[in-house]
């Protein structure tokens, strides 16, 4: 625990001289203020430049980026010297798009960039308006048409065959969008003073949190067509989706209940000094303020929620992390799997890293 | 609602002593819990069809039959031939193996990231800050696959790496050397625990007397006694071996030692890793909470750094850590049912080959809902003691 005694003492480095290069002064109140610190630095020093030196001979140079389609040879020679980064382009378009026909692919690719431009647009404070609501309803309908077909001249796709990034992205966002709604309701029935609702609310809330997602995704792939009359069957995806949003409305809720809790009292009794009725005190004076109070924490919860999704693959769903998996089991490349783990790692840090800055600027927005 | 003139007040009906309100109130519950039930009636009417129509009866009688399943790698003694709630028990023997050592190594490793963020030294800190931003960031099912893959990747038993004398690393797992621990070994660690909790007593005792008259009282002679000299003295007199046993190579695999197989030490790895990137945040953000002015009165008062460290911010900065260390331990236990994406044999994993071979699937997923509710009920029990317990006491 040598760590401890490096909590910061601004008095003492106040007190040092100043050298005149403000390289070294820099590099002696930083990595060289005391005796201990300094071994540590050097220390961090070679172990981080050794890490660095073998991971760039791997990664660079010694990689192999391109090779022949179909024809792993070049990466075999270089197996455990060098990464096949060569995979990639061999692999990315199933990755990304699993089992979707190949020449329909631009449909997709066209899907993920509707939702990354929805996603921007709803981290606008500009745009935080009734309209938004309607902005997502109406992304969410072109997307469902751009996936599906049937119209407009474009094919039927049925949704056994979509896969990677456009199905993450689906069950990530739609089950936000429903999930929030739904938390919303749940948290409002938790603070309500009817008891029988109260304790249905809590009896959601706890008995979902309590258990794993695996779990409840079990549940929806085997025990769903137990719970459903007799030949009435619903796709395997949507069955996860529905797991998936009574999941997020749980977690959602219990977030969501917390804000409710921050609005002060006297906002309550003003709406009902005005004869608002429940909903209209809530939607107008409650839930606006409460949802503000909570958007750091919702943030968060949206990135756990979204790292979630891959848990699919425990039920055979194609989402980025399946394909990623499937593309691998190809005997050719199978022994390449860090790779294309890396690939996959760096798309999904993109977003949650995305949404991460963006939680961090609001809450230094708010201080 | 242009109108300058306020709007004359809703008129009120009653009925009888009940007023609007109540009424409404009334109308909602009875509705809402209508509909629940209606729904839960007709799933399970529905439930009762199906399974009667495949030939499945419900109840827990399953859980005498044989289970006919290997489980590879577990804990207490198991063959296939044992009942299906013999299998049950293992696999929550497994899942509490890798949440328990999970939690307390995620701890351990958390603070040391979660102290070096605030490190004075630049790159020790910014080191931390990478660590934890890949690690947060990237989802934990992938992570586990990933060093499951590397861990495969290492070499066959007989080329196995040996970076400590002893140890072995293959693709056959971890090989550490052991102690074989039987009854006299368990009958010295429990005067160990013994020693411990009576010089905890006898510690606060003498903590409250200095309180009184204010004489310092040493309490290491009774931790010399209690913690070191009683379970050296039950070891002699019972006569307790304590030899190392080293693992070795036989053949393709070893033999003695301790094995923590592939499968058990990837997911342990994914779960330490992936869990102390958040208990490193929480304990930063803990000790950023207590105020500047505490370290600056303390060093004023003249006390040692530790001594502040250990009395006066850590104390201050737990009631802050401990509540979301709570849901941190919660969620790695949750998260080790992820194990069977890998094949690690966890309570999760053996419900769903028990549901797969049975058919019944509302047993295996009410006895997972019960095992996870149970374990999750008695972490935050003690958490929650914990916290009522480091709880500021005000006036």
């Amino acid at each position: 625990m040598t760590a401890i005694t490096d909590i910061p003492d601004a008095p003492r480095a106040a007190r040092r001289p100043q050298l005149g290069n403000p390289v070294l002064r820099w590099l002696r109140t930083n990595l060289f203020s005391s005796m201990p610190n300094g071994i540590l630095s050097v220390v961090l020093l070679a172990v981080l430049g050794k890490a660095t030196v073998s991971f760039v001979q791997w990664g660079v140079a010694n990689a192999v980026w391109f090779a022949p389609a179909n024809d792993s040879a070049a990466c075999r020679a270089m197996r455990g010297v060098g990464a096949c980064w060569a995979i990639i382009p061999e692999k990315y378009r199933f990755i990304l798009f699993g089992t979707y026909p190949f020449d329909e692919q631009w449909r997709p690719a066209l899907a993920v960039v509707l939702f990354i431009a929805l996603y921007y647009l709803s981290t606008r404070r500009a745009l935080w308006r009734r309209e938004l609501a309607y902005l997502w309803i109406g992304a969410l309908a072109l997307i469902s048409v751009l996936m599906w077909g049937g119209v407009f001249g474009l094919s039927f796709v049925s949704q056994d065959r979509w896969g990677g990034l456009p199905v993450t992205l689906i069950l990530a966002t739609f089950g936000l969008a429903f999930g929030f709604p739904l938390g919303i309701l749940v948290a409002l029935g938790r603070r309500s003073k009817l008891p029988a609702i109260r304790s249905l609310c809590v009896l959601y809330v706890e008995l979902i949190r309590g258990v794993p997602l695996v779990s409840l995704l079990f549940m929806a792939s085997v025990m769903f067509p137990l719970f459903m009359p007799a030949g009435f069957n619903i796709d395997k995806l949507l069955r996860a989706q529905i797991a998936i949003i009574l999941f997020a409305g749980a977690y959602l809720a219990e977030v969501i209940r917390g804000g409710l809790q921050a609005v002060p009292r006297g906002q309550y009794e003003a709406a009902d000094a005005l004869g608002l009725s429940y909903w209209r005190k809530h939607r107008l004076i409650i839930l606006p303020q409460a949802i503000r109070h909570v958007i750091p924490p919702l943030v968060n919860t949206f990135i756990a929620f979204f790292k979630d999704t891959s848990l699919v693959l425990i039920i055979g769903i194609f989402d980025l992390l399946t394909t990623a998996k499937t593309a691998i089991i190809d005997p050719a490349w199978q022994q390449f799997s860090v790779e294309v783990y890396i690939f996959v790692a760096a798309i999904y840090f993109a977003f949650c890293f995305a949404m991460s800055r963006y939680s961090r600027s609001l809450e230094a927005t708010r201080r | 609602m242009t109108s300058d003139t306020p709007r004359p007040p809703p008129r009120r009906r009653f009925f009888g002593a009940w007023g609007r309100r109540e009424l409404q109130g009334l109308f909602w519950q009875v509705l809402v819990v209508g509909i629940a039930v209606g729904v839960v009636v007709f799933l399970w009417s529905n439930t009762v069809t199906n399974l009667s129509a495949r030939r499945i009866t419900t109840g827990f009688a399953f859980l005498g039959r044989e289970a006919g399943m290997p489980i590879a790698d577990s804990l207490l003694a198991y063959n296939p031939r044992d009942s299906y709630l013999w299998a049950f028990v293992v696999g929550i023997a497994n899942t509490l193996r890798v949440a328990v050592i999970g939690i307390v190594l995620a701890t351990i490793l958390g603070t040391l990231i979660g102290i070096s963020r605030l490190s004075a030294n630049w790159l020790l800190s910014r080191l931390a800050a990478v660590y934890v931003e890949t690690l947060r960031d990237i989802p934990l099912l992938l992570q586990l696959l990933f060093w499951y893959v590397l861990m495969q990747a290492l070499p066959a038993a007989r080329a196995a790496w040996r970076p400590v004398e002893g140890v072995f690393l293959s693709n056959r797992g971890l090989i550490l050397p052991a102690i074989p621990f039987g009854a006299p070994q368990l009958w010295v660690l429990g005067a160990a625990v013994l020693g411990l909790v009576v010089f905890h007593v006898i510690r606060r005792r003498l903590i409250a007397r200095q309180m009184r008259d204010g004489k310092p009282r040493p309490a290491w002679p009774f931790a010399l006694g209690l913690i070191v000299a009683l379970p050296v003295a039950v070891s002699l007199v019972l006569g307790v071996s304590w030899t190392i046993e080293w693992p070795q190579l036989r053949g393709f695999n070893f033999v003695g030692g301790l094995t923590l197989a592939p499968e058990y030490f990837a997911l342990l790895i994914a779960l330490v890793t992936y869990t102390s990137a958040f208990i490193a945040e929480i304990v930063r953000s803990g000790i950023q909470s207590v105020p500047r002015g505490q370290w600056d009165a303390a060093s004023a008062l003249g006390l040692r750094r530790s001594f502040v460290l250990r009395q006066i911010i850590l104390p201050q900065a737990l009631r802050v850590i401990v509540p979301p260390m709570t849901s941190q331990y919660l969620n790695l236990t949750k998260n080790s049912s992820l194990a069977v994406a890998i094949g690690y044999q966890d309570v999760v994993s053996i419900a769903n080959t028990t549901l797969n071979q049975t058919g019944q699937a509302i047993e295996a997923i009410a006895l997972i809902m019960a095992v996870f509710l149970t374990i999750s009920l008695s972490i935050s029990f003690f958490m929650n003691w914990y916290n009522a317990r480091i709880a500021l006491v005000e006036r």
